[in-house]
């Protein structure tokens, strides 16, 4: 066992973990944010992924014990109390989802995709998005919505 | 996973030692390949020691040599502009490895130490005549490489940085894998004042090599054109479900002319 300390979402905590503890496995059992998926065995799908110091990992690749001291972000830590972030609403607006369960990943690879990218192109959008496996094949929306909030951010 | 204890020394030197301890110890750098294969219960490790405090992703530039530490990512390759102004082929060719998350963790170390046989820096630093700089030794890059998984590397040795020459032209040109982005083919062209290096990656039955049928066109003129008649022979290529041998031939001459019309045009 190794003590880490985190901040995950603004908050730190200070948790006793197993070294071979995966990092997704502590987000959704030690610290109960379930938002962040597991899809896969295989680190192939992206349900997983989260931002750890402002880049987006998928974090069934990687240890909680390496995530010490880390500032992470997980898709619980986006909206600001009942407003959700710009990607969350044009997901929302443009039905960018089937069953939803890749959407926590999609969502979190789509803002690190777009940041500072207004004028991405769809051919962009799909190639960044390779990470990300959307099982119900629902990606012309998930593209629709990446798209829009990508001129959203332009026009704010 | 089996279980295994993680340790983080802060400096290169604690990490060989620790290495060296026991044949059941194992370093990590981005952990792309080793993470994943422990999850499956492929390998397993007693200490799984990690370079991250090491202080292993320097980028520096001196005369004319390009030396990369082993820590830094396909990111920060990829993002260096440094590396951009003096051969963009290699910022092109670290952007294009994996997906986005794969470039955020996976290093150049790694890459190079796993030598998988469809890896893209195994083609660049074999075209850019890259040395290895290992806590031992300095090892050429067509030493370093020995067959698919294998390098020259001993079980105690980790490597520092690589150092790669700055091309008077130079491109990468793959064919990927459309789910896992491998190269199903990839080659880098690189021309010297003295010479052109070609080399080929997920083609070779023993991993990368040069192409010495390629490099001897190019020395006569360096086009596309001059690549028109060459037909490779598939023996000593990889056959597998994504591609035969022979259509692996092709591939690499139409990568290979790519490359060279990208490198030309810069």
């Amino acid at each position: 066992m190794t003590q880490v300390t985190v901040t995950v979402n603004g908050n730190q905590h200070i948790k006793d973990v197993s070294d071979n503890m995966l990092l997704v496995d502590f987000i959704r059992e030690k610290l109960a944010l379930t938002g962040t998926h597991v899809g896969c065995d295989t680190s192939q799908c992206g349900a997983c992924v989260i931002h750890v110091n402002g880049k987006s990992l998928k974090s069934c690749t990687m240890l909680a014990v390496q995530a010490d001291g880390c500032d992470i972000t997980t898709i619980e830590g986006l909206a600001v109390g009942d407003k959700l972030h710009p990607m969350q609403q044009a997901f929302h607006d443009n039905h960018g989802l089937q069953c939803g369960f890749c959407t926590p990943g999609m969502i979190m690879s789509a803002i690190e995709l777009i940041e500072g990218r207004p004028d991405i192109s769809e051919q962009e959008i799909r190639q960044g998005l390779e990470g990300n496996l959307c099982r119900c094949t629902g990606y012309q929306n998930i593209v629709k919505s990446v798209q829009a909030a990508a001129t959203h951010s332009q026009q704010n | 996973m089996y279980s295994l204890t993680y340790i983080k020394p802060d400096s290169i030197d604690k990490a060989a030692s620790l290495l060296a301890e026991s044949d059941e110890h194992k370093v990590v750098s981005g952990g792309m390949t080793l993470l994943p294969t422990l999850k499956q219960r492929l390998a397993r490790v007693e200490k799984l020691i990690g370079l991250e405090d090491c202080g292993l992703n320097n980028i520096a530039l001196n005369s004319g040599i390009l030396t990369i530490g082993a820590m830094a990512s396909h990111y920060d390759v990829s993002h260096s502009a440094d590396i951009n102004a003096k051969n963009p082929a290699l910022v092109e060719l670290a952007s294009h490895i994996g997906d986005r998350q794969v470039r955020n963790r996976g290093t150049i170390g790694g890459s190079l130490a796993n030598n998988d046989p469809s890896a893209c820096y195994p083609a660049a630093v074999m075209a850019l005549k890259g040395t290895i700089l290992t806590t031992k030794r300095e090892i050429e890059a067509e030493e370093f490489f020995v067959d698919l998984f294998e390098t020259c590397l001993e079980e105690d040795e980790i490597i520092k940085s690589v150092s790669l020459l700055i091309p008077e032209a130079a491109a990468y040109e793959k064919f990927p894998n459309p789910a896992s982005r491998y190269a199903m083919v990839g080659v880098f062209v690189a021309k010297f004042p003295s010479e052109i290096r070609v080399a080929v990656t997920g083609a070779g039955e023993n991993g990368v090599y040069r192409c010495s049928e390629i490099e001897h066109a190019l020395s006569n003129s360096f086009s596309a054109d001059s690549l028109s008649d060459i037909t490779l022979s598939a023996e000593g290529l990889m056959s597998d479900i994504h591609a035969e041998a022979d259509y692996r031939a092709h591939l690499i001459v139409e990568m290979a002319r790519r490359a060279v019309n990208k490198a030309s045009s810069r």
